[in-house]
């Protein structure tokens, strides 16, 4: 009996284990942990994708997480504002201002380069999926070293992996799908999943936590 | 019997300090609301105007006082940039302050705006008047 149960408890630790496995290698975070950022910059997003609602979308899903993880964050639209007033009308030509440019206007200790890889919803033939696919680096603008990168993604794809009514009703079902999905702006939703996977603190490998969070300066998650 | 049921409570509780482990606690540090829709809307530069937007962002400030909760970074930062677009430019340095005593952090940008506001955008406008 007694060895059943640890047979049991050994399978189900493993089970749950497995549930959470994400990949291995930590993130080395010697210079994050050194830096100490407690203001950060978001600059525009690039946008590598056709949609045009992309640097927008994802710009201003980038406020929220990494506020709840702790940090200031500049507001976008002021931000926006003063580039524009700058004669900065592309996000390629705001993410190629100096450091110490950035860091005399905006007085921000770090900033955050993103990049949109994917944005939108694409009809394939037997259904549609809207994806956003976002990647982002974080430098000290104070001596232009990189403290972190990661990237995320989030899919309808996750949500619908089943469909039913055979093949007519799955060309509908797409088709309505993406009309849907295009009509209401899908786009912005899963942009804000996914800037939350990408940005949010604490997660595996994730930004750190800043100095306004309750997780400041406590182990990262282990997976 | 005894040996079996401490068996089981002690899987279970390694059970559940593995499930702990996954979870997230997640009390947020601000009241967000309808923040982030609004600086899209604001970027994507259509839409709703400034004087809508700064009734629902006051809507939003009355009811984080009255629950006791914060505002997020940039919220009086971005309604004094409203209340500039509608030409009052008291009440936008107003909020300029206010962004700084909540968020220290945000002093040397609001500073800057401050800055223009008062001096360099005006003897700028004098210069080339359009």
């Amino acid at each position: 009996m007694k060895r059943f149960i640890w047979l049991t408890s050994l399978v189900l630790g493993g089970a749950v284990l497995g549930g959470c496995a994400t990949p291995p290698a930590p993130y080395d975070y010697t210079a994050f942990q050194r830096a100490k950022p407690a203001s950060l910059l978001v600059m525009p997003p690039l946008n590598e994708s056709p949609e045009v609602k992309a640097t927008p979308g994802v710009w201003s899903h980038a406020t929220r997480p990494l506020a709840e993880g702790g940090y200031y964050v500049l507001p976008v639209t002021l931000v926006d504002e003063t580039l524009r007033g700058n004669g900065v009308l592309t996000a390629a030509e705001a993410q190629s201002i100096p450091y110490p440019k950035l860091r005399e206007v905006f007085g921000a200790d770090a900033a955050v380069y993103i990049k949109v890889n994917r944005y939108g919803t694409s009809y394939k033939l037997i259904d549609s999926e809207t994806r956003v696919d976002v990647e982002a680096k974080i430098i000290d603008l104070r001596d232009g070293q990189l403290l972190w990168s990661g990237s995320a993604f989030a899919s309808s794809a996750e949500q619908s992996q089943q469909a039913q009514g055979g093949l007519v009703g799955l060309l509908v079902t797409a088709l309505v799908k993406q009309i849907i999905g295009t009509a209401s702006d899908a786009s912005y939703q899963f942009a804000g999943t996914a800037q939350d996977r990408l940005l949010g603190a604490p997660r595996f490998n994730g930004v750190l936590p800043g100095p306004r969070s309750p997780a400041h300066g406590k182990p990262m998650p282990a997976r | 019997m005894s040996c079996c049921a401490r068996g089981v409570r002690l899987a279970a509780w390694a059970a559940l300090v593995v499930l702990a482990g996954c979870a997230q606690p997640s009390k947020p540090l601000y009241m967000w609301e309808s923040f982030p829709r609004q600086q899209y809307d604001a970027l994507l530069r259509e839409g709703v105007s400034p004087l809508e937007q700064i009734r629902t962002m006051e809507a939003h400030a009355e009811k984080a006082r009255a629950a006791g909760a914060e505002l997020p970074p940039g919220f009086r930062a971005h309604l004094g940039k409203l209340h500039l677009e509608v030409g009052n430019a008291a009440a936008a340095r107003d909020m300029w302050m206010a962004e700084k005593v909540a968020f220290p952090e945000a002093t040397p940008y609001m500073d800057h705006l401050l800055k223009r506001l008062d001096g360099p955008v005006t003897t700028e406008s004098k210069k080339n008047p359009t």
